[in-house]
């Protein structure tokens, strides 16, 4: 089935998450959509896959123009969406999840369902054993259920949104031989989400690059890599000089620490920051770089390793016991984890302040918030909710909330959705900290940033760390290989 | 602007009006008259003297349950086992009231310790199971609720049966020294409201003048971001319970104390639950709750007038009171249904949190 999507537009707030995208994809090929966090590949495959409406645009399945209600709709019209985290429901057995998906009638048709399923499976090359319950099975095989669910419904085009995330390669060898079938031999259309460059090209016939909500560039796979990370980034200006800060003594000295979550394992990293000195963690989303950040602020501890934190071990320590030390840690998320939502200024200042005593002088608290309002040029009162304040201005407010002493300060992406002037201006502040003796180590989706800006950098690529590049003498062509995991 | 403001404030007041409405609907059905029906409940209510002090006798410990789970709502927990937490403040002060035997005023200070403690400790025991067990407190608390009341049922009908011989009713009658001191021949004890009244005053300042208070606002209010700002969520999740826990126990053992002058089966009849309603139905506005709570007094002591002079079942009390919840549930939020959300739409950016 050819897919044209003409002009798509979706704005939230002043954010343009598809500015008039246009893409056309044909049957019986495998495209690769990709783009760093926050593109707008998945707002354009959620508008796709009938799970939000586009705010402007038109989609036409094979000419006819159609206007999705529900991803259940966009199924009838045979466009089926494979997200991240299968939408199954994990307390039940495998038949009755998918007979919940198809069945209407009152009265189950079992034996008709598993002799379907189990046909459907076979053909694929999928092995799961059909009596078992969801949850125990592996996030691989929910996947292949889900997969074989949708194409039971009738799929013709397939969206895959970062479907080896969390699986192993076994499993990821059966599905992408199951997704060259599906296209090759039988001529569906498949649309993969991901920002894994290797498996793009491994897998996919033709990739298109969003990037800021456009379409920036597409090409037929295999290509360079450097030429996709250039898409991706777009052109990477070279480091502005400015002077050297000679670094101090070892803040953070990582000595081969390990870090495992379920999805993610970051092994055997090595690594000493000193203090004064800025490190920049590049690398597509999800490839370890928060788990690094995490681990510093004591948000997770490693598995193996030892973590020592100017000198004293501090591979157990909590995060409030971090703090005490001298760490600061700010989330992406400023009202999801930094601010809370409800509370005013004022009461931010003082939950933020190192003593404490048991009543709350209110009126002093004000004071110390006109003042932070003042120093950190934050449009606000201190009485105002914080949630009342812009996006920029909320981001000054978690800075004027930094203690004044700060041995470690830990940042994932420190001007994400700033403008360029607030942008530099938190800059600026940043600099003050590290005159100050602060180490500093920052991730962020913008490589500019992070070229600009560091001192050293070092690349995450699927769980592993690259050497440590100097800012100052690297090359966008240098990063492109580390990104996509060469060495 | 001012009238906005008026109607702003006043806003709990239309659930109260619209149950009330709906009420006299049903009584409507049942070929009663309204006004009479009105008209005997606030004659049981404040007819005379002794129904006063009746009225204010049911106010006291529900007043208190509903000041510790100011407390506990604003931390954002759902302290259902406050029920739980009156029953054993009501055992542990009968276990005074019974083992002990010393002059009044020391005799009262024990038993009123003991009431608190208990409940401090059942609630603590909710704290515990959520903060290390990872148990919900809304199911610990119903669990040790049912514990409450099977121990109390063992008490009464076990170790502590008088000596006549069980009747599964109730122990003993307590010494009149263990009694609190009561206002001529009712069962209410100016005490108890002052205790109350000290109560309440103590939950108004820590909530709006400690850094405790402050603590709990954020937690209630995004429990990651205030982990991140610094407050320990375990303490502060077992503090509050047990603030709670303190004052729920109070009001258990006032009841005992005042209300019956022994350990009876249920000793709590709902009261916990009362509570509850009167706190959401106050959005946890603190200064809503004693008004709120005396309305629930007033009402449930003047169905029982009802009762027998129209001959409807007191559970009226109970229908006017629950319809009112559930008119605060549908729209008592003046912010959600009238000012229209700016809704600062943030850029939809998947987050990397998946690593």
């Amino acid at each position: 089935m050819r897919i044209d999507l003409h002009d798509i537009r979706k704005y939230f707030g002043a954010v343009r998450a598809n500015d008039g995208i246009s893409i056309v994809f044909e049957g019986g090929k495998i495209y690769g959509l990709l783009g760093e966090n926050g593109a707008g590949k998945s707002t354009l495959m959620k508008i796709l896959s009938g799970f939000q409406p586009p705010d402007g645009g038109e989609i036409m399945l094979d000419g006819q123009p159609v206007k999705f209600k529900s991803p259940a709709h966009a199924l009838a019209h045979k466009v089926g969406m494979l997200y991240q985290d299968p939408l199954d429901f994990p307390p039940m057995r495998i038949l009755d999840n998918y007979l919940l998906g198809r069945d209407v009638r009152v009265i189950l048709n079992h034996g008709k369902a598993m002799a379907e399923l189990r046909a459907l499976m076979e053909r694929y090359g999928f092995s799961v054993d059909l009596q078992a319950n969801i949850d125990s099975l592996s996030l691989g095989e929910r996947q292949q259920l889900e997969l074989v669910r949708l194409l039971a419904g009738g799929a013709q085009v397939l969206i895959l949104d970062e479907p080896t995330t969390g699986i192993s390669a076994e499993q990821k060898d059966i599905l992408f031989e199951s997704i060259r079938r599906l296209t090759h031999e039988e001529g569906k259309t498949l649309i993969l989400v991901s920002h894994k460059l290797d498996e793009v090209q491994e897998l996919c016939d033709y990739a298109f690059v969003l990037r800021r909500g456009k379409l920036v560039g597409e090409s037929s796979l295999p290509c360079s890599n450097e030429r996709l990370v250039e898409m991706m980034f777009g052109q990477v200006p070279h480091r502005s000089e400015r002077p050297d800060h000679e670094p101090g003594n070892p803040i953070v000295e990582l000595q081969n620490m390990t870090l495992v979550t379920y999805r993610l394992a970051v092994k055997n990293v090595n690594l000493i920051v000193r203090a004064g000195e800025i490190y920049g963690l590049a690398g597509l989303e999800g490839s370890g770089q928060r788990l690094m950040i995490q681990a510093c602020a004591g948000l997770i501890h490693p598995v193996e390793g030892k973590y020592l934190l100017a000198g004293q071990d501090a591979t157990r320590w909590t995060y409030h016991h971090m703090r005490a030390e001298g760490v600061a840690y700010m989330a992406a998320g400023r009202l999801e984890e930094g601010l809370v939502a409800g509370l005013s200024l004022a009461e931010h200042v003082v939950l933020s302040l190192p003593k404490h005593s048991f009543m709350v002088d209110w009126s002093g608290a004000k004071l110390e918030t006109e003042r932070r309002i003042e120093r950190y040029q934050i449009m606000g009162t201190p009485e105002l909710a914080v949630d009342s304040l812009s996006g920029g201005n909320q981001q000054r407010l978690l800075f004027g909330l930094l203690n004044s002493q700060l041995k470690l300060l830990l940042l994932e992406h420190p001007t994400r959705g700033l403008d360029v002037r607030s942008a530099e201006w938190i800059w600026e502040l940043l600099y003050q900290r590290r005159n100050d003796g602060t180490a500093i180590i920052f991730m962020s989706v913008d490589l500019d940033e992070i070229i600009e800006r560091s001192d050293r950098i070092v690349v995450f690529s699927g769980g592993v760390m690259s050497r440590v590049v100097d800012a100052k003498e690297t090359s966008v062509d240098e990063l492109g290989h580390l990104i996509g995991g060469q060495v | 602007m001012k009238l906005r403001a008026l109607i702003r404030t006043t806003w709990p007041l239309i659930p109260i009006l619209m149950a009330l409405l709906v009420t006299s609907f049903i009584l409507i059905l049942f070929g009663t008259s309204p006004k009479d029906a009105l008209a005997a409940m606030v004659g049981g209510s404040f007819g005379d003297q002794s129904k006063v002090l009746q009225v204010l006798a049911f106010l006291v410990p529900l007043a208190l349950s509903a000041c510790g789970l100011l407390v506990t709502f604003t931390a954002g927990l759902w302290n259902i086992g406050v029920e739980g937490q009156i029953i054993i403040g009501a055992i542990m002060a009968s276990w005074v009231a019974l083992k002990i035997d010393l002059p009044t005023p020391l005799q009262i200070t024990l038993e009123i310790l003991a009431a608190m403690a208990g409940g401090a400790v059942w609630a603590g025991l909710v704290a515990l199971l959520k903060t290390r067990g990872g148990v919900n407190e809304i199911f610990s608390g119903l669990a040790l609720n049912n514990i409450a009341i099977i121990l109390t049922n063992f008490l009464i009908s076990g170790p502590w049966q008088p000596p006549e011989g069980g009747t599964f009713r109730g122990t003993q009658p307590f010494a009149e020294n263990a009694l609190l001191p009561l206002l001529g021949d009712s069962r209410f004890s100016p005490l108890s409201l002052v205790l109350a009244v000290i109560a309440f005053g103590v939950v108004v300042v820590a909530l709006r003048g400690t850094f405790w208070g402050l603590k709990l606002k954020a937690l209630g209010k995004n429990p990651k971001s205030a982990f991140l700002l610094g407050v320990s969520s375990e303490r502060e999740v077992i503090l509050a319970l047990m603030f709670c826990g303190a004052l729920a126990g109070l009001g258990g053992g006032i009841r005992v104390l005042s209300w019956f002058d022994s350990l009876r089966q249920s000793i709590s009849g709902g009261i916990g639950f009362l509570a509850l309603l009167v706190v959401m139905l106050s959005s946890n506005q603190v200064f809503l709750v004693p008004p709120i709570a005396l309305f629930f007094s007033i009402v449930l002591m003047g169905s029982t007038t009802l009762h027998i002079r129209t001959g409807l079942h007191p559970s009226l009390g109970g229908i006017l009171t629950g319809v009112m919840v559930l008119f605060v549930l549908l729209f008592g939020d003046y912010g959600k249904l009238f000012t229209r959300q700016k809704k600062i739409s943030t850029p939809v950016i998947e987050d990397a949190s998946h690593e």
